[in-house]
């Protein structure tokens, strides 16, 4: 089959590498229909991750059609199915609890070694993204191995366009529970870093769940736009101080509930901790953990923090302080995808939640490299790349 | 009196309540490799299934396989450096039903060795299950090389096989990334 295999930095391609195979029981098999290049994805692209080996197949987004099953598997040839980012078990303590990126299976035994050292315990595994979250083959390919195939992937009703559905794959998810960690309370005002995909979806589900107010915070244009059709309320922070204007804008209070979903980008776990690690001696910090500070600096006393944005290692200068005289509360971690999928589609479905908005470009899984090259380059403009495997769209 | 107090002579009396495979000085050139894992399944269930031995390869990465004689008699075929193995006969010395396994490996093993399983109820969380594994590195032509197979950190090796049965026992399967059977028996060596 053909797939995005990443070679190193800046160094990614269309390679011809074997098909997968069904290699446990409650696996599945599906034929990759569409598939979106993440901004997380970009870090891999960067080259800030390491535990990554030449001949890695990308990719965490994506859907496709089941062409072959397991004996343990729940799905059925020919079914249409989203499949979460995250490898989840469905049988562990965790996923009992609906914890799904906690699953305490999802990783192979031999590559929990490095999250246990970090972390204390090792956490679910994902898709396409290094050997230290399990080594799988990820998604932007002709094909996919999906393990535990009877408690992932969701089955899509027929007739429904896949562009509609898709980013319930990760982002969808990852915005929702941000906006849920952020404890929304009618009346709330709410406010956003980050206008990317989950910032931008955050907002939507701000708003869906009582938010009276939004303020979205972010510096590129186009995204602000976007955040504004939602009725969201801008800053943009190379022109506006934000704090003084978020406490001008809540009458000397604060925001109720801040969410940082700056750092999203990186679903990795060492980025920070290697970004950190190499300038603690010489920056106070670095730009991603600006967000989180701020946002802390900013909330209402007894607010709430929500944080999507992925760090991965030690940050500097945490205002612990501030967080504990004001009495805040911070809710964050990886996405139960597998949790929040049912109601989602649903809500899609339903015509409440719509994120096709959000896609600029649609390329042939061929044209990939220059997908990257062009998300990479171009942010403002570039809001979500769509790979369709045999759709012969080529990069302008 | 002053000794104790000073710690020199530690004894089970004067620790804290951590099991001893935790204690940063063991005393002696013993080695004891201790580790627990929460299995959400019934302890009677993860017992039988560890209890037939010859399962054991299935998440023991470095069992070639363990051939059962009779209910106490066992003989182990276990993976040494340079695609070689070593082997040695074990006994189950003790045993209660459902909660606790002890073996012994019998006199003239490659490398000496003793364990013990236990498996007591945590309740919704399913059960606790520990291993505890002691052996005499050995001296000897052999023992160099069974030596080096046991400085493959035998902490880590124990909590990945650890691991490896929790996953079969909670969810039918060991994960793997491998994308083909191809690579699945490459994994496995």
């Amino acid at each position: 089959m053909r797939a995005l295999a990443w070679h190193g930095k800046h160094d990614v391609r269309v390679d011809t590498v074997d098909d997968p195979e069904i290699v446990n029981p409650r696996d599945c098999i599906i034929k990759v229909t569409e598939t979106a290049i993440c901004g997380s994805d970009l870090h891999l692209y960067d080259g800030y991750i390491p535990t990554m080996q030449a001949g890695d197949v990308l990719g965490h987004e994506f859907m496709g059609e089941v062409v072959e099953v397991g004996s343990g598997s729940t799905l059925t040839k020919g079914e249409k199915v989203v499949v979460p980012f995250t490898i989840a078990c469905g049988r562990c303590y965790h996923c009992g609890k609906h914890q799904y990126a906690a699953c305490d299976n999802g990783l192979p035994a031999d590559n929990q070694d490095i999250a246990q050292e970090l972390y204390g315990q090792p956490m679910s595994g994902l898709f396409g993204y290094s050997h230290m979250t399990g080594g799988y083959a990820g998604g932007q390919a002709e094909y996919v191995r999906v393990p535990f195939s009877d408690v992932g992937p969701i089955v899509i009703p027929d007739g429904v366009e896949d562009e509609k559905v898709l980013f319930l794959s990760d982002i969808l998810p990852t915005g929702w529970q941000a906006a849920e960690n952020a404890q929304i309370e009618p009346g709330d005002t709410v406010a956003v870093w980050g206008c990317g995909p989950v910032g931008l979806f955050s907002i939507q589900s701000a708003f869906l769940m009582g938010a009276e107010r939004v303020i979205a915070i972010d510096h590129f244009p186009h995204r602000l736009e976007l955040a504004k059709e939602f009725g969201a309320e801008t800053i943009n922070f190379e022109e506006t101080k934000t704090y003084e204007a978020l406490m001008e804008m809540t009458g000397g209070i604060g925001p109720d509930a801040v969410i940082d979903a700056v750092g999203l980008e990186a679903h990795g776990f060492f980025v920070d901790n290697v970004i950190d690690q190499i300038k603690k001696s010489t920056f106070l910090g670095t730009d991603r953990t600006h967000s989180i500070r701020q946002a802390i600096h900013a909330c209402r006393k007894g607010g709430r923090v929500s944080m999507p944005a992925v760090y991965g290692g030690f940050v500097d200068k945490f205002p612990l302080g501030a967080f504990m005289e004001k009495g805040l509360t911070l809710k964050t971690g990886q996405t139960h995808v597998q949790h929040y999928m049912p109601a989602l589609l649903n809500a899609v479905l339903d015509g409440k939640i719509d994120t096709t908005f959000l896609i600029s470009h649609r390329l042939d899984l061929e044209a990939a490299p220059e997908g990257y090259k062009m998300f990479h380059d171009h942010q403002n403009e570039v809001t979500k790349v769509v790979l369709k495997p045999g759709s012969g769209l080529l990069a302008a | 009196m002053t000794d104790h107090i000073i710690g020199r002579d530690r004894d089970a009396t004067d620790r804290d309540d951590a099991p001893a495979t935790t204690a940063k000085d063991l005393g002696g050139d013993r080695e004891l490799v201790g580790r627990s894992v929460t299995i959400n399944r019934p302890a009677s269930e993860l017992f039988a299934y560890f209890r037939d031995f010859a399962n054991l390869a299935s998440f023991m990465e470095n069992i070639v396989r363990v051939e059962v004689r009779d209910p106490t008699h066992s003989h182990w075929v276990v993976k040494a450096p340079g695609g070689k193995t070593v082997e040695w006969d074990a006994t189950v010395t003790h045993e209660i039903e459902n909660e606790a396994i002890t073996w012994q490996s019998d006199e003239g093993a490659d490398v000496p060795n003793s364990g013990r399983i236990t498996f007591k109820s945590a309740g919704a969380r399913g059960t606790v299950v520990t291993a505890t594994i002691a052996y005499d590195p050995p001296g000897g032509a052999i023992g160099k090389i069974v030596a080096k197979l046991f400085q493959r950190e035998p902490a880590i090796q124990a909590r990945r096989d650890l691991r490896r049965f929790k996953q079969l026992m909670e969810t039918g399967e060991v994960a793997t990334a491998a994308r083909t059977i191809k690579q699945f028996n490459e994994e496995l060596g």
